[in-house]
């Protein structure tokens, strides 16, 4: 990490509020990094989707595990990571949501919508063996990262949730 | 904005007015079981009225697709009313606004069901 990268970074509880508390946290993160409202509904969309996942599928709604979120701010992106404490699972195998067959499917959007809605999208084994989602989002032209603290130590300290 | 659901009667077809964010937790639960009062009365066509959904992550289109297929299967029909910009575009990005009957104009959709 450069001097120049803002990190911030989380351990959420697997609980459906902790769903919101991502969003709104990497919103706070966008607005300040220049993002336009368009931009901070996609990434605000994005993150939910990343800790619905991990919520739901990698850690099987188990409150006994936790949801990793970090966020770097770099001058050129905004970089999201969320890891849970599951099994991990294969990216190619996950369902085309927009397969005829798979239309009217009750699940299965969230990858799908993350892709479409960030600049680059993948998912690696965690270091603590689930799966890590790492997407970003590339800031607007001429706009520098900048958090409410100019001292250099990010937006705002650790914490937990 | 908060999040309601009520529902009036227009004849054969019953709108349902909802408003806030449909999404993971109480958002779905709230037209989940919304839906479900209302195939228990008997009332299989509907008109979902979005004006004030402003905002639905994949849980909420999720729980569409599930008050959709239901009520088709209790012999119904559910059809969408007055979308907000970014439900129509998530909608068109799923593909599923070549599901869903969607209206812009509450006349129509009522006329839709004769």
């Amino acid at each position: 990490m450069t001097a120049e990268t803002k990190h911030l970074e989380v351990t959420l509880e697997t609980q459906v509020e902790s769903v919101n508390v991502a969003e709104e946290m990497c919103l706070r993160v966008a607005e300040s990094a220049g993002f336009g409202e368009d931009d901070c509904y996609r990434i605000g969309m994005s993150v939910r989707e990343g800790v619905i996942n991990a919520f739901h599928y990698g850690n099987q709604e188990r409150p006994d595990k936790k949801i990793h979120l970090a966020v770097d701010l770099t001058p050129e992106k905004m970089i999201i990571k969320v890891l849970d404490e599951g099994k991990g699972f294969d990216l190619s195998q996950v369902p085309d949501p927009l397969a005829q067959e798979n239309l009217l499917s009750t699940s299965g959007r969230g990858i799908f919508l993350m892709r479409a809605f960030m600049d680059e999208f993948n998912v690696v084994p965690g270091r603590t063996g689930g799966a890590e989602i790492i997407m970003s989002k590339r800031l607007p032209a001429g706009n520098n990262p900048s958090t409410e603290n100019q001292d250099g130590q990010g937006a705002e300290p650790p914490q937990r949730a | 904005m908060d999040l309601r659901a009520t529902y009036r009667d227009a004849g054969v077809v019953t709108v349902v007015d909802i408003g806030g964010r449909i999404t993971l937790g109480e958002g779905s639960a709230l037209l989940r079981k919304t839906i479900r009062e209302l195939l228990d009365e008997g009332r299989i066509n509907i008109v979902l009225n979005l004006a004030d959904v402003n905002y639905i992550d994949s849980s909420g289109i999720g729980e569409l697709v599930t008050a959709f297929t239901t009520v088709k299967n209790r012999g119904g029909n559910l059809k969408l009313l007055h979308l907000t910009k970014k439900v129509h575009d998530l909608l068109q990005l799923t593909k599923l606004f070549t599901v869903f009957d969607v209206y812009s104009d509450e006349n129509t959709a009522l006329g839709s069901f004769r």
